[in-house]
């Protein structure tokens, strides 16, 4: 029910959807200046809404089609999972562990059977296709290199498989190195290589045999920061030269949203939102997904009117907010308003804003280039402000009296989970 | 600058830190010395002097130099060519006459018999008589006496004697002897046992550590990939009988293949044979009831280096494009290889020391090098022998463990 209702809502933000992601498409060319993007950009042109929102046709490269799974026969990992993936799309499935996301990916990879359902390739079920078959490139989070083979031989072992002559054996993988930038690393095992070099033998393994598909299982989990943002990177230059369709697995949101065409939030087996990462930040439809990306600010409080797209929300003790009706069904109800920190204001100007109120500095934490404020406002005392550190920066001392204030569209009204 | 570099390298008491590290490292290493003592002193007098000994023993012979001190002697200058002259004889005389008052003509007769089998009781006998002798020449009086005195084989055998160091067991080991004029040459047919029997133990440890590896190979895959729930039970069905006697597995197999045992009257009754199978006290008992017994030692650690490979390898390769068993071949089985390898290095070299299980469930003709040293050491009483064939065991043991190691490389194996 609750998928089915989001599917809705996606439709109806298609039109948004589209345009975000043609801007980022021409953004992605200018800084390339490689066609070999093209693979999105055609997708995107031809189809309309081409990012495989379309269900019902057979324009999508992957279709997972009203998938279920349960292991145990008693709770569904993965609950009745409509998703178009696009040619050429990077998509990325986020959430928390255990909310469905590596299940999904292995049954696309075909490690797993779908308890019901079926997934599409190409408009092919592939659901009695074992996983050799379905030209698929994979990278796990623990690499997966053959310890026993040199970087090369694991390089050339999809290859062998796909009985190639050595002759164009030697010149793929010496190419498929160099992509990776490990030109001079063929003759090592995997052993002798750093978990950053390990990892880009495994991409340059999954992308050898030019796969139609690449999946990614949390890549990018085992490495440390700035090693992972490097890598972020690589991948998604990988992907823009290339073309290829890759879904990727993660639950660390700041690497969907570096990477990513479309984000799918996974939670409790449910496709919380689909979106471009831009969409999912700035409109979450959803509390879990304002909870899940990015930090949120939680007003509790009750529908007191509904006013076509925008509602007034009752916040005991406190006043009235006016709100975006986004996920509320009707008066009465509670609700959970979501806001962002960084569009708060503060002390705005009397009558400039329609939602101002009284509150109190609990603690200010200076964090180099912005300072977080905990206020207390509206009975809840959790608020949280960023105040970029640029100049006019009012100091803030805990226990002193501010007001602080926001836009109508900056506060959306969500469900009350 | 040197004042300071001075008051750096003191401690607060004016010790330097150099001598002052080394005292502490001192003590610590001498506490861990101490704690491994009892374990080295235990090896050392437990394993390495017995063994060291048995070594010693299978080259190192004094019985005729020590009881026989004046023949011994007197036969340094004999050039071998011709019988040795009266001296010779004299000084045997002397010396027969001291063993039989001091009553060590046995071990003589004994030391004799070994190389010149029959001898031994006409030694006795004619040192008995010899100590009656009071007066020369010796040389027709002994050969009169009794005439083994006058063979040139004797008489090699006794200058042999005159060195504390013999080949002698470790040539019969191989089927070789002395000749009567003291050349090596190969033993007679009725001795040359032993070059059949190293080959028929070699034969029986490779076929068993073969089939343990067939039988355990998949049963470890097994244990590897199944769930706990069952893989545990099925650990246990491995274990148990593992920490069972070998005494009891063993005559357990004798009730199981006999005659009219289980296996026996099993395929009788269902007419899949119609006269009861000799399935012991022959080859095939043999290899069964020891496959049995080496089963787990193959198994364990095969399974522990299953236990490491990551289950995600052979999912990659099967996502790369190979089918079920290629993946299997080419990417699960060569990470298996030190485990297979470990699994029947131990079960090979356990193998070659088999005694009890061939001498219990196996025939005459099943009997490996450990029966034969038993039986020296226990029934004969030839340490000689026992340690000779020890020694060639040990050696060859180790010589296939350095082979092993060549191709295969120690630092590769996983004991678990």
């Amino acid at each position: 029910m609750r998928h089915s209702i989001n599917l809705t809502r996606l439709k109806q933000a298609d039109a948004h959807d589209l345009d975000r992601a043609r801007e980022k498409l021409q953004s992605v060319k200018k800084q390339h200046g490689d066609l070999a993007v093209g693979g999105a950009a055609t997708a995107g042109a031809a189809q309309g809404p081409g990012r495989g929102l379309m269900s019902g046709t057979n324009s999508a490269f992957v279709k997972f089609s009203e998938v279920q799974k349960t292991y145990d026969g008693d709770t569904l990992v993965v609950k009745n999972l409509n998703l178009d993936i696009a040619r050429g799309e990077f998509l990325t499935m986020l959430g928390p562990s255990g909310s469905g996301k590596t299940t999904t990916l292995m049954m696309l990879a075909g490690f797993e059977v779908p308890t019901n359902g079926s997934i599409l390739l190409e408009a092919r079920s592939i659901d009695a296709m074992p996983p050799h078959k379905r030209d698929i490139g994979m990278v796990f989070q623990s690499y997966a290199l053959f310890p026993h083979m040199t970087v090369e031989e694991n390089l050339a072992f999809p290859l062998k498989v796909r009985k190639l002559g050595r002759a164009e054996i030697e010149p793929r993988v010496k190419r498929a190195l160099e992509r990776v930038r490990l030109g001079g690393y063929g003759k090592r095992r995997p052993a002798q290589l750093s978990g950053g070099q390990q990892q880009r033998v495994a991409l340059a393994r999954a992308l050898v045999f030019d796969p139609k598909l690449v999946l990614m299982d949390e890549p990018l989990g085992a490495l440390d920061k700035q090693l992972r943002e490097q890598m972020q990177l690589e991948i998604k230059h990988i992907h823009e030269d290339l073309g290829v369709t890759i879904v990727y697995v993660t639950h660390d949101q700041s690497e969907a949203l570096t990477m990513s065409d479309r984000i799918a939030v996974f939670d409790d087996g449910i496709i919380q939102q689909l979106a471009p990462p831009a969409e999912l930040y700035e409109r979450p439809q959803n509390a879990f997904v304002a909870q899940f990306i990015g930090e949120n600010n939680q007003l509790h409080g009750k529908v007191v009117a509904m006013n076509g797209t925008t509602c007034k929300v009752e916040i005991a003790g406190a006043g009235n907010v006016q709100a975006l009706a986004i996920n509320v069904d009707a008066v009465g109800r509670p609700t959970v308003l979501s806001l962002r920190p960084e569009r708060v204001q503060l002390n705005p100007t009397p009558g400039t804003l329609p939602n101002v109120f009284s509150a109190e500095v609990a603690e200010v934490i200076y964090l180099g280039d912005h300072v977080r404020t905990r206020v207390s406002v509206c009975g809840h005392n959790d608020f949280v402000i960023k105040l970029p550190n640029s100049e006019g920066l009012v100091r803030l001392e805990p226990g002193a009296a501010i007001t602080v204030g926001w836009k109508t569209e900056d506060c959306r009204a969500l469900d009350a989970n | 600058m040197v004042t300071m570099a001075v008051q750096i390298a003191r401690g607060p008491d004016g010790m330097p830190l150099r001598t002052k590290l080394a005292r502490v490292e001192r003590r610590r290493k001498l506490r861990a010395f101490t704690l491994v003592l009892p374990l080295l002193l235990f090896i050392l007098i437990g394993f390495v002097l017995p063994i060291g000994r048995m070594m010693f023993n299978a080259v190192h012979d004094d019985t005729l130099l020590t009881l026989m001190p004046r023949t011994t002697a007197a036969l340094s200058a004999w050039d071998g060519a011709d019988l040795p002259d009266e001296s010779a004889y004299a000084a045997l005389a002397e010396d027969l006459k001291q063993a039989w008052a001091q009553r060590a003509t046995g071990a003589i007769a004994k030391r004799i018999n070994y190389e010149l089998p029959g001898l031994g009781s006409q030694v006795t006998s004619s040192a008995r008589k010899a100590s009656t002798l009071s007066a020369g020449p010796y040389k027709p009086a002994l050969i009169e006496i009794n005439p083994l005195w006058g063979r040139q084989d004797v008489w090699s055998l006794l200058k042999r004697g005159s060195s504390a160091y013999t080949a002698y067991y470790l040539l019969r080991s191989v089927d070789y002897q002395y000749g009567p004029n003291s050349e090596i040459v190969a033993s007679p047919p009725e001795n040359a046992i032993f070059w059949d029997m190293f080959l028929r133990t070699l034969g029986i440890s490779i076929g068993v550590t073969a089939a343990t590896l067939l039988l355990g190979f998949p049963v470890a895959y097994l244990l590897a990939t199944l769930p706990a729930k069952y893989s545990n039970l099925l650990m246990i069905m491995v274990v148990l009988p593992f920490w069972t006697s070998l005494l009891v597995r063993t005559v357990a197999w004798v009730v199981l293949l006999q005659q009219h045992g289980v296996l026996n009257e099993m395929l009788l009754g269902l007419h899949i044979i119609s006269q009861p199978a000799q399935l012991i006290f022959n080859r095939i008992g043999t290899v069964i009831a020891m496959t049995h017994i080496q089963l787990p030692f193959t198994l364990l650690p095969i399974y522990s280096v299953m236990k490491t490979i990551s289950r995600t390898h052979v999912r990659a390769a099967r996502s790369l494009g190979a089918g079920p068993f290629y993946a299997f071949w080419k990417v699960y089985f060569p990470q298996t290889l030190p485990g297979i390898a470990a699994g029947s290095l131990l079960t090979f070299i356990l193998c070659l020391g088999y005694y009890i299980t061939p001498a219990m469930v196996g025939g005459p003709n099943d009997q490996m090098v450990g029966s034969f040293i038993a039986h020296y050491t226990n029934e004969e009483l030839n340490w000689g022998m026992a340690s000779a064939l020890g020694a060639i065991l040990l050696t060859a043991t180790l010589v296939l463990y350095y082979v092993f190691n060549k191709l295969v490389g120690v630092d590769r194996i996983k004991m678990g």
